[in-house]
């Protein structure tokens, strides 16, 4: 420790955030599509209806290429911890580790192996076993979510443990796999990542109901019906087509409003949990500073400042932060002036002299999160999810005549509204995480005294700045670079329409609906005319 | 006492060999699609025969670091600690190689198939070799203090161990990745494969015997040298298998070699899980260093019911896809147009 006085611990937490926010974007797009594309094929299954059967390879083909890039950003996900975070790994291994052991065991190689099958499976699987592969993959994904979800409340809410020479130790897995927090923040997630499928389709499916209308394929009548006609020097712009936009566009915005409702309802349950478990987090998100500050719609001054004397509520609204927190509109809420002298009376008002909090030893513990990130990580959360349920009722009402507008500002406004809920997770996710702050392992008010950890004694200790700094900097660019293909592939399929997933649309669209359910219920998936030895998918 | 702890530590011994065993062809085929295939065809023919599989078997390596997370904390936290910069390059290389064989095939412009070729070559090159120092050092130890951290610097694990750990290791998926193409594949790709079995088998496996032999040495009892002949006699069974034809028998051979040779070491390694080349006192082992039997037990239901299950659905998918894929079975590549009405 001489001249690089460089942090490591800064750096560690940069890095975790930024390789965790990304990895978070590609995820909700798989935990949320793939039952969307699941339900398309057993719709395709059930009624054979051929525009089904299109939904399913398109927006299959989209989830593809997402899936991949969280596949290979979650591996260092599970490394991470070891990496730089071993004081982390090591107190919390005992109750950490095993829904970790659990997600890998019982839900990844679930969710990849039946996800190969599927891939692979088109025309060599009967259609019930294929379909049945994508369904299990996605009971894969979801497992893996809850699994992990289950494992990030443990550190919000240490719950089924006992302290054994200053180390939890889990005496309780029912306990750890039931925590409230868990329940809360897995349905929430889940809602969560259903916005964002619902968002993604929903933009989308607009930009070709409105390109099938700039090239005048689709027109409408005096009352504003819409006019189906077909291109057949355009691969895929078919009749057909159209309807398998119509529907993708409905789906997508009714499983928007209907995520929005189930995100409202678990936030509301998470957040009555969080006034409870972590009170100063939730003042902070407030930037609550007075016991019995009123709901915020505007602060300002500098609630970064974590100063409270500096910070000013414009416009507010009385009794409704009581209703949030307690569920009715009198309880006062606790403010931070409050809260600070209660967690300096328990947990200390410095770091204690151990080796483990290297130069930070003795420092004074920060309780207060930092307010600017929770305050506005709250809003940008609930605006822009509510933002994207709103759209998406608009959008239903704007295409209840068969197409979208003529205007092409509302399509950009439609594709560019497929960020909304993106932003929305992952405002979530850093307000959730930021505001457990200054703890890695939050203190559970109600749970086992002293099981909890500070984040400035978790870090690796014979990890070097250098080190973080190399991998930062080559995940960082990595990362990036896979964002660019990433973008690139989803805009080259997204514009090659349904025929970039379904090469046997010809130019001319001549086929008739030869691919019925009634054809051959157990015969293989896939384009009857197709070759028997010719791949139906290939690298 | 030390039973769960040990039955732990066998446990992740078996995944650690269920990865090299199943990955090993997968990374070995990212390899050999540098500079074994002679066309676009063959690549694919070779990047289609790990197709329905490879990502299956990668979750062997996740299971393995999530059970040692589980089951050895100390172990988990130490191993990565210290070893961060060979490790960060596994991933980096686990994360490029994952990428390319999805994204490859989804564009036809050549600078588009090298790019990701080079991707995919060199990512897997990369993480077998890094794969292979960190279990090698595992087994001959790292320059921990009494808490289990590294001393010395960012480069301080660094050990004639862990370049025979990453030979040996990108050596076994040369050599195992070419069995599996001569026993999945058909046409050109399958005699050539035969072939580099041939030639390179008694070189590529030099390493792990060099790592199996270093190991025993120090740490080996009676039961684990004799393992040693076992694998010793699988390599050349597989040898002579291949030469006759028998490709099945080549590839069971190696497996066999690997799990010997594995066994071998792990076995001789037990009970300390990771050596400290600093004292002995501070090396960590299955009891120091794993979790409390509460904690294990948990695992060890979870493992009972999981394992066979994952065994038995994974074998299902090799099933699925026993047909041997040759060039006639690669579809032309499909070019995508954007569905807009040209100007």
């Amino acid at each position: 420790m001489h001249a690089m006085d460089l942090d490591p611990l800064l750096i560690a937490r940069w890095q975790f955030g930024i390789v965790t926010v990304y990895h978070f974007w590609m995820v909700p797009l798989t935990i949320g599509l793939g039952p969307v594309v699941a339900f398309m094929q057993h719709r395709w299954h059930v009624t054979g209806d051929d525009r089904y059967y299109r939904m399913t390879k398109f927006w299959g083909k989209l989830y593809l290429i997402n899936f991949i890039i969280g596949v290979a950003t979650g591996l260092v996900q599970e490394f991470q911890f070891g990496l730089a975070w071993s004081e982390y790994s090591r107190f919390v291994g005992d109750v950490f580790g095993a829904p970790l052991a659990m997600e890998s065991l019982l839900a990844f190689f679930i969710e990849s192996t039946f996800l190969g099958l599927w891939i692979f499976g088109w025309g060599k699987l009967p259609k019930r076993i294929h379909l049945a592969c994508l369904w299990v993959a996605v009971v894969g994904s979801t497992l893996s979510a809850y699994f992990i979800i289950t494992a990030n409340s443990w550190m919000q809410h240490p719950v089924g443990v006992e302290l054994h020479d200053g180390r939890p130790v889990m005496t309780d897995i029912w306990a750890v796999l039931t925590n409230n927090t868990a329940v809360a923040a897995f349905t929430h997630t889940i809602f969560g990542s259903l916005g964002v499928a619902g968002a993604f389709l929903l933009g989308i499916a607009w930009y070709h109901l409105w390109q099938r209308r700039r090239d005048g394929i689709d027109t409408v009548d005096a009352t504003g019906h819409v006019i189906v006609g077909e291109a057949p020097e355009i691969r895929g712009r078919d009749r057909e087509d159209h309807r398998v936009w119509l529907s993708s566009l409905r789906i997508g915005a009714v499983v928007a409003v209907f995520a929005f409702a189930g995100v409202a309802i678990t936030g509301d349950v998470q957040g009555k949990l969080m006034f409870e478990q972590q009170p100063m987090k939730m003042a902070a998100a407030e930037a609550a500073c007075h016991t019995g500050t009123d709901f915020s719609v505007l602060s300002i001054g500098n609630p970064g400042s974590r100063d409270c004397s500096d910070v000013t509520g414009v416009i507010e609204i009385p009794g409704l932060l009581s209703f949030l927190a307690h569920g009715d509109f009198s309880t006062p809420v606790k403010g931070v002036n409050q809260l600070l002298p209660e967690y300096q009376k328990m947990y200390g008002t410095h770091l204690p002299n151990k080796a483990i909090y290297g130069d930070r030893a003795g420092e004074a513990i920060d309780y207060v999160p930092i307010m600017e990130v929770t305050y506005w990580g709250f809003r940008i959360m609930i605006g822009f999810g509510a933002l994207a349920a709103f759209a998406a009722a608009v959008a239903l009402w704007l295409t209840r005549k068969g197409t979208v507008p003529e205007r092409k500002s509302l399509m950009v406004l439609a594709v560019i509204g497929i960020t909304a809920p993106f932003a929305a997770n992952s405002a979530g996710w850093i307000f959730t995480e930021m505001g457990r702050q200054p703890f890695v392992v939050a203190p559970n008010p109600s749970g086992v005294d002293g099981v909890f950890m500070f984040t400035a004694a978790a870090v690796s200790p014979g990890v070097s700045f250098g080190e973080i700094l190399f991998s930062l900097v080559s995940l960082g660019a990595v990362y990036a670079l896979l964002m660019v293909f990433e973008l690139r592939l989803l805009v080259k399929y997204v514009r090659g329409g349904v025929a970039s997933a379904v090469p046997e649309l010809g130019a001319a669209s001549t086929r008739g609906g030869s691919r019925g359910p009634g054809d051959d219920e157990n015969g293989p998936d896939g384009p009857s005319g197709a070759a028997d030895d010719v791949l139906a998918f290939a690298y | 006492m030390d039973f769960l702890p040990t039955l732990w530590f066998i446990i992740i011994a078996m995944l650690w060999i269920g990865y090299l065993f199943l990955e090993g062809f997968d990374l070995g085929v990212g390899m050999h699609l540098l500079f074994s295939a002679k066309s676009e065809n063959q690549k694919r023919v070779m990047l289609n025969a790990i197709g329905p599989v490879w990502d299956g078997n990668e979750v062997w390596l996740i299971t393995a670091g999530g059970a040692t997370f589980a089951a050895f904390p100390m172990w988990y936290a130490s191993l990565f600690s210290s070893l961060y910069i060979p490790l960060v390059l596994v991933l980096l290389g686990l994360i490029f190689r994952a990428v390319a064989i999805e994204y490859r095939g989804k564009g036809v412009s050549t600078r588009w198939l090298r790019g990701w070729d080079l991707a995919l070559g060199l990512g897997s090159l990369v993480a077998a070799f890094g794969v292979g120092a960190a279990l090698a050092l595992t087994t001959t130890g790292l320059p921990l203090d009494a808490n289990g951290d590294r001393v010395g610097g960012a480069f301080a694990w660094f050990s004639p161990y862990a370049i025979v750990g990453g030979l040996a290791v990108v050596g076994f998926c040369l050599v195992q990745a070419a069995a599996f193409l001569a026993l999945k594949t058909d046409g050109d790709v399958r005699y050539a494969a035969r072939r580099f079995v041939a030639v390179a088998l008694p070189f590529a496996l030099i390493p792990l015997v060099v790592w199996v032999l270093a190991v025993q040495v120090r740490e080996g009892t009676p039961v684990t040298w004799a393992l040693v002949p076992i694998a010793a006699a699988a390599a050349v069974f597989a040898w002579f298998a291949n030469r006759a034809g028998r490709e099945g028998r080549a590839f069971l051979g190696l497996g066999v070699f690997l799990v010997a040779g594995a066994a071998s070491i792990f076995a001789a390694c037990y009970p300390v899980v990771l050596p400290s080349t600093l004292n002995h006192a501070w090396d960590l082992t299955v009891s120091n260093a794993s979790s409390s039997s509460y904690s294990l037990g948990v695992m060890s239901v979870v493992a009972c019911f999981g394992v066979p299950l994952v065994i038995a659905y994974q074998a299902w998918t090799y099933w699925v896809f026993r047909k041997r894929i040759s060039g006639a079975h690669i579809p032309a590549p499909h070019i995508i147009e954007a569905a807009v009405r040209r100007a």
